[in-house]
């Protein structure tokens, strides 16, 4: 574990929200997460893992301290770059799934690939049909997007989450709008994808018994992590 | 590569909400047939009436008036040229109407590039004789086939054949309120007495009417020939030289070249008919002004239909953007959805606009001023529809252009946060 290189680093990230009064909202944050790790960051609600996560996404640039991407400083690239970063080396789960209700399941699969534009059109549908395998649900590929049910409908994020083989999947609270049974099925999906794929994972999550079958907990309190 | 992918996704947006889509497609639709329609109508009538004189009036008229000249004798002597003369009662003299020379001025300016064709032509004033009355009119020497060529002298002509003032000898064509005045009919015999009091005997071989109806009493047309020898003039007498131009703006200045260089007077078709000019930018101007009234119009359509859009799918725009789709590539997945109802709607616009114009000019419109027009008159100038396609790009893009840009500035973590 020791000699798989750093994928993601955080150097004393702060950021504050400036509403009336100025409000810290992550101080002094410092970690890094090497490749296959399967890491999870638990923390009451409020305390700014959410708001972490977007950071380390490059979603939100409005932070102080640096983050590194695979050994690649964020800071100064333009919108188009961080983008791209996410594109190709960042996937994506939410508690929502947002799929587009035009598309097929396939095509929704599909998209952040044909935008990446790395494999043609025909390799990207085989590639696409492959994941919808792994996650058990190819009979859906060709299903409107909004014909499917709410667990299936997360089974397909996680499905375009792949599709780019990212360095990285980030989830913020996958399982927190399914019922038991189906927060179960992603949780086996992820820790399948941890121990066979040694696919790198950062889980927010505020469900502990999630958080406990992870490799590694990040815990936060009060814009700090007080553990990890 | 990206582009089909941006499409892709674009018409799939259109088609979400194909009936917003299809309301603000017609919305240019009708706006573009509308202004098609009022251009090509306006610009119709702006045709008719100025072709009504402009189309007869040559660009350049060479002629002599009879006046008094400049320079009187006394000029002459440099005794009486230090203070100022009174002249009284100078009376013109030994005038001649003809113009010098007039035929090789005729070849000098057929050689004329920027002569489009010349037509030479002599007034003469004449009485007709109806039983004991004499009515007072002017017979025009005409080249039937220059004037035919050049001034639609065929047009006006409602009975009989131009042609035949050159075949027949000693023919006439009479203007139609002349005609019935002096009770004749094509066929029929009219006697003419010229002021210095010779008769002749002329054939009516058709009549003509020219919309005014003041002309068609006193006018009427026969051969050069036939003019100088009711005139008894050799055949080099021409009172009129006609001149139409391939460009008509240069009228005034090439006017005042000829009259300097063949020393006749010449006078310009924007002089003499400055009215016109004015009477066709007015109309022209409104028509434009509605057409883009309407399409400004549209374009409020197109804006609020995309609004609507971008704040139904701000979660496809959030997901878009965080799964690595630039702000650039969701400003121009808007952009084609509004141009592609621009495309759309102006194409049909056009069609329609061109079917309707088509319809105008069915209409019956029937008018003793015109005898060749039957219908409503529609100019099919291409140039309304590049116009009008044009317009309609622009005004769907600036449309399309606040919605595309908030759109690209979405911030997806405040989105997805907001679940």
């Amino acid at each position: 574990m020791i000699h798989e290189p750093t994928i993601l680093e955080a150097r004393h990230i702060e950021k504050r929200f400036n509403d009336a009064v100025e409000l810290p909202v992550l101080k002094d944050i410092s970690f890094a997460i090497k490749k296959g790790e399967f890491v999870s960051v638990v923390g009451k609600s409020g305390c700014g893992k959410s708001t972490l996560l977007y950071i380390l996404s490059t979603m939100d640039t409005d932070f102080t301290g640096d983050l590194l991407i695979d050994g690649e400083l964020t800071r100064g690239k333009k919108e188009r770059q961080l983008a791209n970063i996410r594109n190709e080396k960042i996937g994506f789960v939410f508690q929502f799934h947002y799929l587009l209700h035009e598309f097929s399941v396939l095509e929704n699969v599909m998209l952040p690939g044909l935008k990446l534009g790395r494999y043609s059109h025909q390799e990207l549908e085989h590639r696409a049909m492959e994941r919808l395998k792994t996650l058990g649900i190819e009979s859906l590929a060709l299903k409107r997007a909004n014909k499917i049910s709410g667990g299936e409908k997360q089974r397909v994020a996680i499905a375009r989450a792949l599709i780019n083989d990212p360095l990285i999947i980030m989830g913020d609270e996958p399982t927190g709008n399914l019922d038991k049974r189906n927060g179960e099925i992603v949780f086996n999906i992820f820790k399948q994808m941890a121990e066979e794929y040694k696919q790198t994972l950062l889980i927010v999550t505020h469900d502990t018994t999630f958080a406990n079958q992870t490799q590694r907990i990040i815990e936060m309190e009060d814009g700090r992590i007080i553990r990890q | 590569m990206k582009s089909p992918l941006i499409i892709k996704i674009a018409i799939a947006l259109l088609l979400a909400r194909w009936k917003q889509t299809t309301v603000a497609a017609v919305g240019v639709t009708f706006s573009i047939t509308m202004f098609i329609a009022l251009l090509g109508f306006m610009n119709g009538l702006n045709d008719l009436l100025d072709g009504l004189i402009l189309n007869r009036t040559p660009h350049i008229r060479l002629f002599n008036e009879v006046s008094v000249r400049q320079q009187q004798p006394i000029h002459q002597l440099d005794k009486f040229n230090r203070g100022h003369n009174f002249i009284h009662s100078i009376k013109p003299a030994n005038s001649r109407q003809a113009i010098y020379n007039s035929q090789p001025i005729l070849t000098t300016l057929a050689a004329d590039a920027r002569v489009l064709g010349v037509a030479p032509k002599i007034n003469a004033q004449v009485f007709f004789t109806a039983g004991t009355i004499d009515i007072t009119g002017v017979i025009n020497g005409i080249d039937p086939t220059a004037e035919a060529r050049l001034f639609h002298f065929n047009d006006y002509v409602v009975e009989g054949n131009t042609d035949e003032l050159e075949n027949v000898a000693n023919s006439i064509i009479l203007g139609k309120e002349l005609a019935r005045k002096v009770l004749a009919e094509p066929g029929d015999i009219v006697q003419v007495v010229t002021p210095q009091g010779e008769r002749f005997s002329l054939k009516v071989v058709g009549l003509f009417q020219s919309g005014i109806q003041e002309y068609d009493k006193t006018q009427s047309y026969a051969s050069i020939k036939t003019t100088q020898k009711i005139l008894g003039k050799d055949n080099n007498y021409i009172t009129d030289i006609q001149i139409k131009l391939r460009d008509m703006a240069v009228a005034p200045a090439m006017a005042v070249e000829y009259a300097q260089r063949f020393g006749t007077l010449a006078e310009d078709i924007q002089t003499a008919n400055a009215q016109f000019e004015t009477g066709s930018f007015v109309r022209s101007l409104i028509s434009y002004a509605v057409g883009i009234t309407l399409l400004i119009v549209a374009g409020f359509g197109i804006y609020n239909i995309l609004n609507m859009m971008i704040y139904e799918k701000m979660d496809s725009i959030a997901i878009l953007k965080a799964t690595g789709f630039a702000g650039a590539d969701v400003n121009k997945i808007f952009i084609f959805i509004a141009l592609s109802i621009g495309i759309t709607g102006g194409l049909l616009g056009l069609l329609l606009g061109f079917l309707v114009s088509l319809g105008i000019d069915q209409i019956p419109f029937r008018t003793a001023s015109l005898p060749t027009v039957k219908t409503y008159p529609v100019n099919y100038n291409l140039f309304f529809y590049i116009i009008g396609f044009c317009f309609s790009l622009i005004t769907t893009y600036l449309a399309g252009l606040l919605p595309a840009n908030k759109a690209s500035g979405i911030d997806p973590v405040i989105i997805i946060r907001g679940k």
